[in-house]
Parts: structure tokens; sequence; C-alpha cells
């Protein structure tokens, strides 16, 4: 038994099974981080007194975050392109890269809960602080599940550039779909968390 | 097809971690009716509370602990478990997973001639996931303080200091999300790209449209209460507000928290994903009683195309008529105002469908089979929901009914003998291609009289309750006076209620007793219908169809002129109508 259109696109959409499994994913994903972005305008409209971010978080540590994500969303896309070019090699330099910044940017992330932790604020010390690490907290999630999915792409996942190149391909590529819109969430987060 | 991967399967990869839509529709299908059931024992249990409060319950009364009900005489705190968790499985565990992971995952591949679904393995977690949140949620009756007791709704500041099974709620519910999305993910990518040569949208059965439909609202819907329960969660493990206004007093002390939350918030983040749930609920169900009674009218669906557009509006509207149920919330005129009149638009659609249900009865030649019986049951008693919700969905008159025994009968008439009567109406359809034999007739026709009389006895008397004024949440409404006086009207319920059960006694019976020694079917299409499930062989094989098959024509094509018999397949083409329209790929 074959399911159809795993690699080959469909006539009517133009694209293969997981491209659009994944852009419904992702709508899926819009959902979710609007619903808590209309919850973070709600609580605070509703506020009596809303700290500005830039006082409690730390810019510098956020914009040297933003641009570390904004170079793995190049690489990522490099990747594709490299198998696209059919070099492996390259591949595997700039999926190991994209991999790379996803640990850099947990890492400092890492170091800025900790600060806030070590100057007792939590999510319980005021309802800023508590959207700011529920929002920054799953995003972090998504970050890790982002270094899982291209992990396995870079690792075991990747004897499927052997066998079935273009399917491997178009995994690759989802995966970058994904990991745009991460790396997206995080572009939005920025100004409103710490400089609005 | 290639079958040179063809290999013996395991016992286990087989029936336990299958990857074959028709095994994961029957292990949904299995599971929902466990959790069917159990969620109606939780609320025989309640209507013994209701109707005789204070006495112990009798024959099992003694079974029960201290903690939650000494003597078998049932404590407040475990009536509120009993009733918030029977929403919560009723709702999450029994009729979504029943109407669309086992329905949906069994039929709609079938029908729209695909081998299997898009994602296999992605179906397969999804059942286990949905598992897993099931075990959550039943382990939650074990913890201390016992299982969440806020409603099904778990609205805060009452949700967030309640006790521990609260917490457990929050999960369960973040791993049947979780199910949701991937079952979601997976239908509208089988449904957009696995249709077989020929299959064009417009000849989709409007079954596979109401499942596309619904996997568009639980797709965009139930993130929100994801978003929902993950601040709640944090609410409740991690001390923040989110829905904890400033100034909050418990027991007479100030809750020590920073406050500034929103309890409001929550009831905006749930109702956004549990009213197109509701859509959820009556949608799959529309779609059973849609091919149930084209097959048994012997004529074509009228309004093919208008129930199609029917339902698509129905889904798109679905989305912006949340805050109807929060009209005594506060929120203001404005608001209230713009929410009544997309109410008010969103029951157009609905009567077009039931309408063009209703019309598709005309001229037929009705076979009464007990399928088509639940199914034309279903059309007066959705209408009855339907109807009896207008009054709710503008804002005045519900000042008086809102949250009265009036809303529980409006409600279960959508989706007691409404859904969960298509449900039954589903299962006594496609048992025959499932299991290879016919349900029994006879009992499946005292099944269906029997449940008709008594589910009316359990829900028509909630709406004069209601009307006087008597509160859903009641544990005891003889308390007041204006409850005592109405106090027969609960009795005659919990007694409904009671024989009711009994009533599934038929069912139970006849349904294990057909899959091990019902009458084997002789044809793959025992009711003679068109939709291309019954041109597999019974039951289908992994891979379904022996030949991937080639669509010609609509979904309903019965009784056409000048063909001798009174149904055409979709999958037989112009010149061969003559013989009669058998199928092909027999086995």
């Amino acid at each position: 038994m074959e399911i159809p259109h795993v690699v080959e696109v469909h006539p009517e959409t133009g694209i293969a099974n997981a491209k659009l499994g994944l852009w419904l994913f992702l709508a899926s994903e819009v959902m979710l981080f609007g619903a808590l972005f209309s919850s973070y305008i709600l609580l605070r409209v509703a506020a009596v007194e809303w700290p500005i971010g830039s006082t409690i978080l730390s810019v510098p540590m956020a914009t040297f975050n933003t641009l570390v994500l904004i170079a793995s969303s190049v690489t990522v896309v490099m990747s594709w392109v490299s198998l696209k070019l059919n070099d492996f090699a390259k591949y595997r330099v700039y999926m190991g890269i994209t991999i790379v910044c996803a640990f850099i940017f947990l890492v400092v992330k890492y170091f800025e809960y900790t600060a806030k932790f070590d100057h007792g604020l939590s999510p319980a010390t005021s309802t800023f602080l508590a959207i700011y690490f529920t929002i920054t907290g799953l995003h972090a999630i998504h970050i890790i599940g982002g270094i899982v999915v291209n992990g396995y792409l870079l690792g075991p996942g990747a004897r499927m550039w052997k066998t079935d190149p273009e399917q491997f391909t178009g995994r690759v590529e989802a995966a970058g779909l994904y990991w745009h819109f991460v790396d997206l969430v995080w572009i939005f987060l920025f100004p409103v968390l710490y400089l609005l | 097809m290639s079958d040179e991967h063809h290999q013996e399967l395991s016992w286990v990869r087989k029936y336990v971690f299958s990857t074959d839509h028709k095994v994961i529709g029957i292990q949904y299908g299995v599971t929902a009716l466990f959790f069917l059931f159990f969620g109606f024992c939780l609320m025989m249990l309640m209507r013994w509370q209701l109707a005789y409060p204070g006495q112990p319950i009798p024959l099992i009364g003694s079974l029960f602990s201290d903690s939650t009900a000494p003597g078998g005489i049932m404590l407040p705190e475990f009536y509120n478990q009993l009733g918030a968790m029977h929403g919560t499985i009723m709702v999450f565990l029994g009729v979504v997973p029943l109407a669309v992971g086992a329905f949906g995952n069994y039929v709609m591949p079938l029908q729209i001639g695909a081998p299997d679904m898009a994602f296999p393995k992605l179906n397969m977690a999804s059942y286990w996931v949905y598992f897993l949140g099931g075990v959550v949620m039943l382990c939650s009756f074990f913890v201390p303080g016992g299982a969440a007791q806020s409603g099904w709704t778990s609205y805060p500041p009452l949700s967030s200091i309640a006790s521990e099974g609260q917490t457990w709620w929050l999960v369960g519910m973040l791993f049947l999300i979780a199910s949701s999305l991937l079952g979601s993910v997976n239908f509208i990518v089988t449904i957009l790209h696995l249709r077989a040569p020929g299959m064009t949208m417009f000849r989709l059965p409007v079954f596979v449209w109401a499942q596309l439909v619904t996997s568009f609202l639980l797709l965009l819907a139930f993130p929100a209460l994801q978003a929902a329960s993950t601040l709640q969660f944090m609410d409740r493990v991690f001390g923040s507000s989110f829905f904890l206004p400033s100034g909050l007093v418990v027991g007479g002390e100030a809750l020590a928290v920073s406050g500034g939350g929103s309890p409001l918030l929550w009831q905006h983040l749930f109702w956004f994903l549990a009213h197109p749930e509701v859509y959820v609920l009556i949608l799959p169900a529309l779609g059973i009683v849609a091919e149930v009674i084209a097959t048994n009218t012997r004529k074509p669906l009228w309004g093919y195309r208008s129930l199609v557009y029917a339902m698509i509006f129905l889904g798109f509207m679905s989305f912006i008529v949340w805050a109807h149920h929060m009209y005594m919330t506060g929120m203001g005129t404005t608001m209230s105002n713009f929410f009544q009149t997309t109410t008010m638009i969103i029951s157009i659609p609905s009567v077009v469908i039931l309408t063009a249900l209703i019309i598709s009865l005309w001229g037929g030649a009705i076979r009464f089979t007990v399928p088509m019986l639940f199914a034309l049951a279903f059309l007066p008693m959705f209408g009855i929901g339907g109807l009896t919700g207008l009054p709710l969905g503008l804002a005045t008159p519900d000042i008086h009914l809102h949250d009265t025994y009036y809303v529980i009968g409006h409600f279960h008439y959508v989706v007691a003998p409404g859904t969960i009567f298509a449900l039954f109406a589903g299962v006594y359809h496609w048992f025959p291609k499932i299991t290879g034999r016919q349900m029994n007739q006879t009992l499946g026709k005292l099944h269906f009289w029997t449940s008709l009389v008594f589910i009316n006895g359990v829900f028509l008397p909630m709406f004069w309750q209601g009307m006087a004024g008597v509160s859903r949440r009641l544990y005891d409404q003889t308390f007041y006076a204006h409850g005592a006086a109405v106090q027969d009207l609960t009795i005659i319920s919990s007694v409904s209620v009671w024989l009711l059960g009994l009533a599934q006694l038929f069912f139970i019976v006849n349904f294990f007793r057909s899959i091990f020694a019902g009458p084997k079917v002789e044809d793959d299409n025992p009711w003679q219908s068109t939709t291309l499930e019954w041109a597999t062989p019974t039951p289908p094989p992994h891979g379904n169809f022996l030949v991937t098959p080639t669509v010609y024509r609509g979904p309903y094509e019965y009784s056409q002129p000048g063909v001798e018999a009174d149904f055409t397949p979709q999958n037989i083409a112009d010149g061969n109508i003559a013989d009669g329209g058998t199928t092909p790929g027999r086995s």
C-alpha cells in the first residue's frame, strides 16, 4: 500500500502532504500564540499599572538573541538550498550551524531567567512577569522542539538522503518552515515584551 | 498498489500500535463508547442526589469511600466532581472521539477512495495521546480532594483555588488538545490530497464535508483552550495571577497572590474554543444523518450544495458567537448586541441544513431500518434543541434563563437525542461493513423506541424547571421554595434517566452478540448504497480497495431515471450502468 502525494505534489494544492500538514499545524500555532498575545493585550489594557519591559528585562541580551535567531533562519534556508544543489556536505554544515544557534539562544535565555530568579522575580511577582515567563517559556519549548527535529534530520534521519533524496529534501523544507515560524514568534515577542 | 513490503505484522503492530486507519477508528470507537457509558453512569449517580436529596444511594451506596459518600449519602464536593467530570468526559472523551476519531477515521478515507490516512503514524499517535488524556482524567478521581469540581467550564477564580484534581484536569485537557490537533491536520490533508481520481470536492459525501469543516474548527479553535489551560496551569502551579483579580478574599482571608488578573479572560478564551466545539459535536452527526437518510429514502439528498455551503458558513460563523455564553458577566451591552446578532445569523445555516434533510424525505420510498429510525428521530430532537436555543441567544430572555435547567435541557436536546442518536444511527449503519455481520433489527428497534421515550422524559421537564428559575448547579434544589415546588419534575427526569440506562442494555447486548453471532452479510453493499465505503471487501483489508476506484458521479444517485437499479454507485462508469450497478472489486 502506498500513500499518494508523499513526494509528488498534488495538482490542486501544488504541494505534497507533509508541507500542507505543516502549514495547517502552523495555522494552529498562530491561533495558540494569538490567544496568548490577546491575553497580554487584555491584561495590559485592564491593568492599573504596567511596567515598561525594558526597565525589568535585559534588552541587550534579547537583541543578541534576535540576531542569533535571524542568522539561524538564514542557515536553515541554506541547508535546504544545499540539498537542492545536491551538496550534502554543505547541508550538514548549515544544519549544524542552525542547531548551534538554537543552543546559543537557549543558553542566553537561561542566563536571563536565572538573573530574574536571583532578584526574586517570578511569575508570582506580577502579571507582566507572569505573561513574560509563560510566552517566552512556551517559545523556548518550541525552540527545543526545533532542535529535536533538526537534530534528527542531521543525525539518524539523514540516512534517507541515500534512499529517497526527494522526500528527505521535503522533510528539511518542512522543518525549515517550522523553524521560520519559531523565529517569527520571537520577532513579535521581542518588541511586545521587551520594548513596549 | 505495490505489495512488495507485504509481511505479516506482529499482533501488537496489528491491533495495538496499528497505523491502519480502520483499526485506529475501532480503537477510538471502543474507547469512546466506554467513556460515554462511564460519563452516563456519573450522571445516573447525580440524579439520585437530585431526586432524593440526602438519602443513601441504594444498592451500591456502601461501595463509596468516606470522602465521597459516607454511608452512601453523597457529599456536595463529590456531587460537584460528578457534574464537572460528566461534562468533560461526555464532550471531550465520548462524543467527539466517537464522532470524529471513530467514524471520521474509519469511514472518511473509505468514502473518498483513499488507501489510508495521509499520515498513518500521526494517526496512531493521535489515538494514544487521547488515551493518555483519558487515563489522566480517570486517575484524577483518586488524587487527594478528588477530581475537578468547578464544572466542565472550569471558571476561575473557583477553579484556581480548587483541589489538586483541577491540575490533573488541565494536564488531561492538554493531552486531549494535542490529540485533536494531530487528528485534524491529518483529516484535512487526507480529504484535500487523498481523494480517488474523479472524486472532486463537490462529489464528496456530506459526511466527508462535515469532517472537513469539523477539522478546521478543531484545528483553529482548540489552541485558545490550550493557551487558557496553560495560563490556568501557571496560576495553579507557579502562583501567577492571570485569572485572579486584585483583592480576592477566600474563606475570610485575602489570597496571597499578586492579583491584577481577569477571570473574564478565561471565559473569553474558553468559549472561543467551546462554542465551535458545539459545532464539532453536531456537524459529524449531521453528516451521518445525511448518509443514512439518502440511503434509506432511495432518492438524492435535497439541496446537496446548499448543505455544503451551509456547513462551511456555519463553521465560519461559529468563531464569532462565543460571548453569547457571557451575557450575564457584565461585559457590556455593545458586546451583547454584537454577539446576539451573530448568534441569530448562525441559526440560518442550521435551519438550511435541517430543512434540506427534512425535504429529502419528501416522496422517498423510506425504509424504516434501525439506523433510519434514529436518523428520523434526530431531526425533530435537534430541532427542539436548536429552537429552544434562540431565547438563550438573545440577551434579554437570557437574564431569566441563564444558568438554569432550561440551558441544560436546551443543549442536551442538541447533543443527546441529537448527536448521540445520530451516532447510534452510524453504529447501526456501518456495523455490517466494519464487522461483516448485521445487528439484530428487533433489539435495535426496542433500543430505539425505549431510548426515544425515556430521553424525552429526562430532558423535557428541564425546560419547565428552568423557567421556574431552578439553577443548574444546585446540590439540593428542595432547599429553596421555588425548587421544592418543581421537585416532582426532577423525580420524573431521574426515573427516566435510570430507565434510559436500562434501555441501553438492548444496545449493549445487541452490539456484542452481533460481533460474534450476528447473521453474516451476503453482499459488500447490504444497504445498496452509492458511496465508496461499500465498494470495498467486507471488512475492508489493509489498504482498503482491491483496485483504486475511479469516481464518475455525485454521491447520492439513487433512483436515477432510465436506470433499472434504484442506486448507482459513485464508481460505476456510465457505460456500465445497464448491469444494475453491480459493485466492482467484490470479495
